[in-house]
């Protein structure tokens, strides 16, 4: 057997770079490669970051049902995050492949909302943020499938038919758990007061959102917010939970600016490859 | 926790112009939830076009005990299998 790198080897991105492949992003910022580039990459690290999360429930659900359901949701979202990874390798032109794009970054080049790092805490808290989250993921997927280019609308097209399904599932179980026992509706409030200075990031726009929005590629992400007000609303109201005052929202994520979370996820998820460069199976 | 929640029986519509067949059965408090359930767990490599839950409470079931009064008596009605009819060859598979 070969020797294996030693695992104490210090730098995701050096180990891809002694791959041959992942040179470090090249693409000159505010150009329109690196705008899709990086608007792509938003969309996959939160589908991976956010499928990771609930991935980590995989033998530990309350009941089996749960159990399969929430695998199933994190697969969808995996096998999103290979689409949209993919096409942002494709974009960058410098040989990245999903993979590499999701074993080989550090934290500061993932550009994911830091909503989908927040940890599970219990299963109702996971579940209050996967539907704030898909109650955004599934008007901003019908909002891609208008995309000025047909790579994304495709993508879209596929993923909405996924997302739909994880929007009725969460916002059901939510308003199931939040008009529940006198307990779970202290845990759903209690997740919902926790993760809603979260939810605003969702909604800002940086200049890469404007020009994107601008080429028709990708919508501003403000125009999502009154579908998503409208629908969480309604869902609340019928779980009996209050909305929050304030709209005071964290950000940073999506410029690389993240929790400490972030880091200890990557740790768990890119274990492998940092210490087995290149393993494959 | 999950002994609290009814068990439902599952059948699954494989393709169009098949009967729905009995998967399996899991928990669910309700119907609505039941369906979700099914959905996730028995139809995960497209098994179905759709989807049947019955409340495992709601089937009545025969007794393994009756099996002998119930089945045995038409062991020997050979009569009631159409096989003493000659078919014509030209009549091809029926």
């Amino acid at each position: 057997m070969p020797s294996l790198p030693d695992i104490m080897t210090p730098d995701a991105e050096a180990l891809a770079k002694a791959a041959g492949k992942g040179r470090r992003v090249r693409l000159e910022a505010g150009s329109p490669e690196h705008d899709l580039f990086t608007g792509l990459t938003r969309l996959g690290d939160n589908t991976l970051i956010l499928g990771h999360r609930v991935s980590e429930w995989c033998g530990h659900a309350p009941v089996l049902e749960e159990d399969i359901a929430l695998a199933n949701i994190a697969l969808d979202l995996i096998g999103q995050t290979q689409l949209w990874l993919g096409l942002a390798g494709e974009i960058e032109g410098h040989g990245r492949s999903a993979d590499d794009l999701a074993f080989l970054r550090d934290a500061w080049h993932f550009h994911n909302v830091l909503l989908v790092e927040r940890p599970n805490r219990d299963f109702g808290h996971t579940l209050m943020r996967q539907f704030l989250f898909d109650a955004w993921h599934q008007p901003m997927l019908k909002a891609l499938e208008e995309s000025a280019d047909d790579r994304i609308a495709d993508i879209a097209r596929k993923a909405g038919k996924e997302v739909a399904y994880h929007l009725e599932r969460s916002a059901d179980l939510v308003i199931r758990l939040g008009d529940g026992t006198e307990e779970s509706h202290a845990r759903m409030q209690d997740a919902l007061d926790r993760l809603w200075p979260y939810a605003g990031e969702l909604f800002l726009a940086d200049e890469v959102d404007v020009r994107l929005a601008h080429e028709g590629l990708m919508p501003d992400p403000a125009s999502l917010r009154p579908a998503w007000d409208a629908s969480v609303a309604e869902i609340l109201a019928e779980a009996t939970l209050t909305r929050p005052d304030g709209d005071f929202a964290h950000k940073g994520g999506k410029q690389g600016r993240h929790t400490e979370h972030l880091g200890h996820l990557l740790a768990t998820m890119q274990w492998l490859q940092r210490a087995y460069p290149g393993a494959d199976w | 926790m999950s002994s609290e929640w009814p068990l439902w029986e599952v059948f699954i519509r494989g393709q169009h112009g098949l009967n729905h067949r009995h998967v399996g059965s899991l928990h669910a408090p309700d119907a609505e939830m039941a369906m979700n359930n099914a959905r996730d767990v028995y139809t995960r490599r497209n098994e179905g076009v759709s989807i049947w839950v019955v409340k495992s409470a709601d089937i009545t079931a025969s007794s393994p005990s009756d099996k002998g009064p119930m089945f045995e008596p038409s062991n020997s009605k050979v009569y009631r299998h159409p096989t003493f009819y000659d078919i014509p060859d030209e009549v091809g598979h029926m």
